[in-house]
């Protein structure tokens, strides 16, 4: 539609529709609002909440430092949509280009943004889900009613999953004072995301906090008792947890349900895009008015060898809203591509932790500041000779240094010396992934430029 | 750039004016000329450099045999073992996360925002003992008490104390900064003793406090339980030295540059006099725009390191032109502009890095209380000399004076 | 709606954050830092401590904190039409 003024014609009154009305769905909204959309934007949100901030219920909201009802994002700027909360999306017609609501209404749209993002993934046994007591952690309601249950001093607290929110909830809990217990299927906490050797230190700190700390086992039931309530779990070593309180902490699921047989090409794993946020279609045509952010989308990123990388990080909810609603309203040639390197944080036991880059991907690791023993480090990745991921434990100023590294596929292990080197960081580790994944052989991509504001990529062809 | 440019940075007669020489340097983001130090004059640069561990702030690290050459900067000599300000991590963290246990978050979190009420009432008394309005000296009269007094109090120095520490301070500040028609060996003798005294005064105050603790931050310090333990009688010797020379030689300035600034730009003043809020953005421009240190002489590399693809050797001495990357026009929209109303502010004036200004929230409430008290209560203030005279040191850039009149005081 | 005008929201971009802290120095009854690093804050400061919610957010050197632009009661949300 280059140059024929129809673009011009949308952005005065074209219809845009959200379906998602969280963080990635309040951000376009308002991204689209400031590069001048004036036509109709409605926004639909299964739940009945306005966009609320996620983050601070795994932390300031079980410590009863905040509120969960009081969670609401900050407006950065007026959007002036139709809100539509408290009704989810059930299904997508994409030739009539209508959504259809799970009331039965229908919302036409020109173009469509989806970030419905992901929710908790449940217990798998139903049954056992349904005890009092039983918790997930995803959703401001589930974030009121799990600070209720842990103010009311439940008498152990059991977490199924060692992730980053299962860790968080754990140090919530021994904060307040409770006994925790802490079931995780791999060697350590957080062994996926950043791998064995730093598994340890957080084992480290979650016993030294006091967290009843068990790995390499399973929850194989939950028991409750004559009136419905959990009373115990029993795991996989044949030990049984007495319990009042247990919280489900196994990750998430994405939620495409309602676009199963729209021929959008949405499953499980996401919603595949290109690089420029817009969807892929079952046959791997992309579409040109479908778009995806946020954690429900999978995208190829350049610097991880184009692999579709689904990032369930705020960072990334933000990024990809923002490009998402740049590409929504340009012409292809002025499209921008996604290439913001992946981000993440987590607090727990009074320790920050940063990561930038993939450090899954990794297969060594060098600290290559501060030490183990400490808690106090930073950690870089490694993958086929070159920096791919860093990690630190409270030593978040450095991270800057280890991105650019990151951005410019420097070699790995660093070639030089540092400040704050120990015996830790003489050489690389095993970074102990439990099942490392191996990024396609491709071209080498680099990202380079003056400033932020000019980045580029720069190719190498490959060996 | 010619070499003479960097001497001109250095050049006591561009001290009112230094930025059309940073101007210049930027074209050499990487300036480098015969055994001188590596200067670093644009944004991004400096900014990655402080956040780039092959980067240290130990002079030990040096081996670059003339270091800074010519142009080094005055240097404080002393018995103290290094502050914090001049160490690498582990050590360097150590020594700055038992200095904030007593200053700030997370064990004191209420210590400087609880310190509001008390900078109001110095800076009022300050402003109170404005005798003649027809010549005041700014800096004599104002910027150089404000922040003695505000140390002295979170030291915890007993009010009849405050009076030596005041002419102890000026002694060593003056040492710093040496005025060339002095006759040197005597100022050198002055400042020894007066940093003999000093020392002996706070090694007194620190042993008295360790059996008498209160809830000052010597006492805090010197009992202090946790993880890191107390300071040592040196360790913390040198770290009140620190707090004494860096929080308040900054802070005078930072107050003087102000005052200079607003002064220069009535319409902004008088948005300051009628609404004291914009004393907070204000600032934070000031810090852009006349930033207190204008350039960090002390850091060096510990490998080769490539920069706008110079290589930097390993152990070469590098200056980072702070004062020069606030005004890159690659960073900021027209940078030599002071426009309080900038919403894109991500300046360097305070640092970065780990190595960023430790008393920056302290700093800040000075400089705000102090503006916006100024501002309102001074009638009509203008200068009476412009530029007016400066220090001699390039490094902490300042007014030695800042002579100014105005019709009255309002109350 | 449930939202009372005499709030202000707040979030915190912690990918930003390099822990300078100077938002727990100057309004410490939002900003809390846990531990040396992390940080803690209240969503949701009354609208009492919007100076120092101010000083905080002008005095972030990476420039982090999110300060509602809008007027909560002037961006509310409707549900069903």
């Amino acid at each position: 539609m280059i140059g024929d003024g129809s673009l011009e014609r949308f952005k005065r009154e074209g219809r845009i529709v959200v379906v998602g009305a969280s963080l990635a769905g309040l951000r376009a909204a308002e991204a689209l609002r400031d590069k001048g959309f004036a036509g109709s934007l409605t926004v639909i949100g299964d739940e009945p909440h306005e966009p609320y901030d996620r983050p601070p219920l795994s932390k300031q909201v079980l410590l009863g430092k905040a509120v969960a009802d009081r969670t609401a994002l900050p407006r950065l700027r007026s959007v002036d949509a139709t809100w539509r909360l408290g009704v989810a999306a059930a299904g997508l017609d994409m030739a009539g280009r209508r959504v259809r609501l799970a009331d039965g209404d229908e919302v036409p749209y020109d173009r469509l943004l989806i970030a419905t993002g992901v929710r908790a993934r449940p217990w798998p046994r139903e049954a056992e889900a349904e005890l009092d007591g039983v918790f997930v952690l995803r959703t401001r309601n589930d974030g009121a009613a799990l600070a209720r249950r842990l103010a009311a001093g439940p008498k152990r607290v059991l977490v199924i999953g060692a992730g980053f929110t299962g860790s968080e909830i754990a140090s919530a809990c021994r904060e307040r004072g409770l006994a925790v217990t802490v079931a995780e299927r791999g060697s350590a906490p957080l062994v996926g995301a950043l791998g064995g050797v730093v598994g340890a230190v957080s084992a480290e700190m979650q016993r030294e906090h006091g967290v009843d700390l068990r790995t390499g086992v399973m929850v194989t039931a939950l028991e409750g008792d004559a009136s419905g309530r959990v009373r115990a779990a029993h795991l996989s070593d044949g030990s049984t947890v007495e319990t009042d309180l247990v919280i489900i902490s196994l990750g998430a699921t994405r939620n495409t349900e309602w676009l199963a047989g729209s021929g959008l090409g949405a499953g499980p794993r996401g919603i595949a895009c290109d690089a420029g946020c817009r969807a892929f279609d079952v046959r791997g045509i992309v579409t040109d008015d479908i778009y995806a952010a946020g954690d429900v989308a999978r995208c190829p990123h350049p610097l991880f060898g184009y692999q579709f990388l689904s990032l369930e990080h705020w960072g990334n909810a933000v990024t990809q809203a923002r490009i998402a609603a740049h590409n929504m309203l340009s012409e292809s040639i002025d499209r921008i591509p996604h290439m913001e390197v992946p981000a993440f944080w987590s607090s727990q036991f009074g320790v920050n932790i940063k990561s930038v880059g993939v450090p899954s991907l990794g297969t060594e690791i060098l600290i290559a500041q501060g030490s183990l023993k400490d808690h106090r480090f930073v950690g870089v990745y490694g993958y086929q000779g070159r920096v791919i991921g860093a990690v630190a434990f409270d030593q978040a100023r450095w991270l800057p240094f280890y991105q650019e590294l990151i951005e410019t596929t420097a070699p790995f292990p660093p070639p030089f010396p540092t400040v704050d080197r120990h015996s830790d960081g003489a050489r690389p580790l095993d970074a102990d992934f439990p099942d490392p994944s191996i990024p396609t052989h491709g071209p080498t991509v680099t990202l380079s430029g003056y400033s932020p504001a000019d980045r580029r990529m720069t190719f190498t062809p490959a060996h | 750039m010619t070499q003479s440019a960097l001497h001109q940075i250095l050049d006591y007669a561009n001290r009112p004016n230094p930025y059309p020489i940073y101007e210049e340097l930027r074209k050499t983001p990487v300036f480098h000329e015969d055994d001188g130090p590596y200067v670093i004059s644009t944004y991004y640069e400096i900014r990655s450099l402080l956040h780039d561990p092959r980067i240290s702030s130990d002079a030990r690290n040096l081996t670059s045999t003339t270091g800074g050459g010519p142009a080094e900067p005055p240097q404080e000599e002393s018995a103290l073992p290094p502050g914090f300000l001049k160490l690498d991590p582990p050590e360097h963290d150590r020594l700055r996360r038992m200095t904030n246990r007593p200053f700030g978050p997370p064990h004191s979190p209420h210590r400087v925002d609880g310190m509001r009420e008390e900078l109001h009432d110095i800076v009022s008394g300050l402003i109170d003992g404005i005798g003649d309005t027809g010549r005041i000296d700014l800096v004599e009269q104002f910027s150089y008490p404000f922040p003695v007094t505000v140390i002295c109090r979170l030291l915890g120095v007993p009010r009849e104390d405050e009076a030596r520490f005041h002419t102890w301070a000026d002694t060593l500040a003056a040492s710093l900064d040496p005025d060339p028609d002095a006759d040197p060996a005597g100022r050198g003798k002055e400042a020894h003793d007066a940093r003999m005294e000093l020392g002996m005064y706070l090694a007194g105050l620190i042993e008295e406090r360790r059996k008498n603790p209160g809830e000052d931050m010597l006492s805090q310090l010197a009992t202090a339980k946790g993880g890191d333990g107390p300071m040592s009688t040196m360790e913390l010797l040198s770290t009140a030295a620190l707090l004494l020379i860096a929080g308040h030689e900054t802070t005078v300035n930072l107050i003087t540059n102000g005052m200079l600034t607003l002064l220069r730009r009535p319409d902004v003043l008088q948005r300051l006099r009628e609404d004291p809020k914009l004393a907070v953005p204000l600032v934070e421009e000031l810090l852009r725009f006349e930033p207190p240190v204008q350039l960090l002489p002390q850091r060096t590399t510990l490998a080769d390191i490539e920069v706008r693809g110079v290589t930097i050797p390993k152990g070469a001495s590098l200056w980072l032109v702070l004062a020069s990357g606030n005004r890159d026009p690659q960073r900021f929209e027209n940078p030599d502009r002071f426009d309080p109303d900038r919403r894109d502010i991500q300046h360097l004036g305070l640092g970065s890095g780990i190595h960023s200004c430790f008393g920056a929230p302290l700093a800040r409430l000075e400089a705000q209380t102090a503006l916006s008290e100024l501002a309102r209560r001074m009638e009509n203030p203008r200068l009476l000399e412009d530029p007016p005279p400066y220090r001699q040191n390039a490094v902490l850039r300042g007014p030695r004076h800042l002579p100014i009149a105005c019709d009255g005081i309002r109350p | 709606m449930e939202r009372t005008d005499h709030v202000v929201r707040i979030a915190v971009d912690l990918n930003r954050c390099q822990g300078y802290a100077q938002c727990a120095f100057l309004a410490p009854e939002i900003f809390v830092m846990h531990g040396e690093e992390a940080l803690l804050y209240n969503p949701d400061a009354d609208e009492a401590q919007r100076d120092k919610l101010a000083q905080a957010a002008a005095a972030c050197p990476v420039q982090a904190i999110l300060v509602d632009a809008v007027g909560a009661g002037a961006e509310a949300v409707s549900g069903d039409r």
